[in-house]
């Protein structure tokens, strides 16, 4: 049984069309690229597995439950937690309270005792602050822990990301571009993380990057879109030598 | 006990000394009745600002409908006891009578929260907007509570202690809830809704806690302004008093219950002290706001807290995380 089953997905905005007749089978452990041109439906593709959009039609099956039309919060609740092509931290807050709300769903009490601080409050907020805590300093971010999300370098909000989605304990991490604006050496440092969590958590990653030396460097699997089709499929070796690829790219005369 | 005691003993003498005071200033004289009267208002509008800002300041919605709540509260309480309650035993059920009024208010919360969920911002605003004019044409409507002519005949049940005594509950059941889960929840809706919801955030709950606990204290805060002017009618509860609480939010800063009191006792004193200048002072308060806005946007705390407001293990986390893990790496060696 594999992880993600998409069949057939299809979304339209008005009246374009963003994603046309997606498929995918995502086993459990695996890393897939999703690669494009700007525009080509990536990140609605994303946004679709995640619940923000409701698709047009097809089916999106997470460990053999659909979960097309539920709710993002109830998704992320069933183990899918995404990051942002731009980065969305809750920049006002602090580092610590932007993986706090990413324990939202797993914090077991009830409004009264939050509202007079009694019964399960103090446990649960000292559990779900030192696992916080301890998360962030398994990535080098707890002395950073009361800084205020915007003030962070542009590298750590990126990692700070990527540490609360890891928060929601998810078994499918979803990244939207995560090595924009990096240059070589931090894509290099980039790969090693990635690596490095989806061992740790093992986590089936979903990976969507115009960086070709992060994709080709990573994925076992790539899947090309362009204008919302899928038109290529398979090995980084593959893709790289695919024809339709390169006319996406490049431009027909390019390619040839 | 986990929670240095220090503040918490100073609250525990702060808190029941100050209701003594009030208790006692009345009976003493050393007060004059009128500033009396002034604390009152300082006290309701603290409540007011307060519960507003929980949706303005830490949800960052925008609602500008408060005193539509204020109306829900003060008629319902207003009503309990002038018509149901004997008049003798009014002393002793007016605690109740406030939180039924609290209690019809956070239900019409509840109704308002709805549209919430499908839009925010100026749109909400707009919602809030109506949802204000609808009760107080309702109100003015009905002619067995009075209708335009409004409602007479509570006994003046206010009195400074219990002023004090639910500006102190307001205060401190919405400074824990902002300090919880749900809290957390509140601020993600207003960092970034899309994001809080992806990260679990169970946006509609929240949503719906927020608007209950803050129309509640909203209606709190309406009875006990009935039970003071012992007299309301809906021109009371218009759009002005709506704006009144808004400037008080944004004088004193969004997102911070210290900036709710500030702004409450700011703009209710000075409102007094500038009686002499007659109709001149409603032009210069706002002219202080206009220029409070250029150069304090967030108003006078904007989303700052003053720290005795915020949980001991909230400003120590870090510590007492590294307090707890030595504990751990100690332990499994002996």
């Amino acid at each position: 049984m594999s992880l993600l089953h998409i069949k057939n997905l299809t979304h339209y905005f008005g009246g374009l069309c963003a994603v046309n007749d997606f498929n995918l089978e995502l086993e459990s452990g695996e890393l897939l690229g999703i690669i494009g041109p700007n525009g080509s439906g990536k990140t609605t593709v994303f946004n679709l597995i995640t619940g923000v959009y409701r698709p047009t039609g097809g089916s999106i099956r997470f460990r053999d439950r659909e979960i097309s039309g539920t709710r993002p919060a109830n998704i992320t609740m069933l183990g899918i937690a995404r990051t942002f092509q731009n980065i969305r931290l809750f920049n006002n807050l602090s580092v610590l309270d932007n993986v706090r709300i990413a324990h939202f769903g797993r914090t077991h009490y009830s409004p009264l005792e939050a509202i007079f601080h009694i019964g399960r409050y103090q446990a649960e907020e000292e559990r779900i602050t030192d696992h916080s805590l301890d998360l962030l300093d398994r990535f080098g971010l707890a002395d950073h822990a009361e800084t205020e999300a915007k003030n962070l370098p542009y590298g750590m909000q990126r990692r700070l990301e990527i540490v609360r989605a890891l928060a929601t304990n998810p078994s499918l991490l979803c990244l939207d571009e995560p090595a924009a604006g990096m240059n070589p050496s931090e894509i290099q440092k980039l790969m090693d993380f990635i690596q490095r969590i989806r061992k740790e958590f093992s986590l089936t990653i979903l990976l969507i990057e115009h960086q070709m030396r992060l994709v080709m460097g990573i994925c076992e699997r790539l899947k090309v879109l362009d204008f919302g089709a899928t038109i290529a499929e398979g090995a980084p070796e593959e893709i790289r030598a695919n024809h339709k690829v390169l006319e996406a790219y490049l431009g027909e005369e390019a390619a040839e | 006990m986990r929670i240095p005691c220090s503040r918490n003993i100073k609250f525990l003498v702060l808190i029941p000394g100050g209701w003594l005071l009030c208790f006692l200033i009345p009976r003493l004289g050393i007060l004059n009745p009128y500033v009396q009267l002034v604390f009152i208002y300082v006290g309701i509008n603290i409540i007011l600002a307060t519960s507003l800002n929980l949706i303005n300041g830490y949800m960052g919605e925008f609602s500008v409908g408060h005193a539509g709540f204020m109306a829900v509260g003060a008629y319902i309480s207003s009503l309990l006891t002038v018509r149901v309650i004997p008049a003798s035993w009014n002393p002793y059920l007016f605690p109740f009578a406030l939180v039924a009024g609290g209690m019809g208010a956070g239900l019409v919360g509840l109704i308002v929260a709805v549209p919430s969920f499908k839009t925010r911002g100026d749109y909400l605003a707009i919602v809030t907007l109506a949802f204000n004019m609808i009760v107080k044409s309702v109100i003015e409507n009905i002619e067995a509570i009075g209708g335009p002519r409004g409602l007479l005949g509570m006994q003046k049940m206010t009195t400074l202690p219990w002023v004090f005594f639910w500006t102190v509950v307001s205060i401190w059941i919405i400074r824990n809830f902002v300090y919880s889960n749900f809290g957390r929840g509140v601020l993600s809706i207003r960092e970034d809704e899309i994001a809080g919801e992806l990260m679990g955030v169970n946006t509609r709950r929240v949503k719906l806690l927020g608007f209950v606990i803050s129309s509640f204290f909203a209606g709190i805060a309406g009875g006990l302004f009935a039970h003071n002017l012992q007299f309301i009618n809906p021109r009371v509860f218009d759009i002005l008093k709506s704006t009144d609480i808004l400037i008080m939010v944004y004088l004193g800063g969004v997102g911070s219950i210290a900036g709710s009191i500030i702004g409450a006792g700011i703009y209710t004193l000075l409102l007094e002290y500038l009686r002499f200048l007659k109709e001149w002072r409603m032009v210069l308060m706002p002219l202080l706001l206009v220029f409070l806005m250029l150069f304090r946007p967030r108003g006078i705390m904007g989303l700052r807290e003053f720290k005795g407001f915020v949980p001991q293990y909230y400003l120590s986390a870090v510590e007492l995380w590294l307090a707890r893990r030595k504990k751990e790496d100690v332990a499994p060696s002996h």
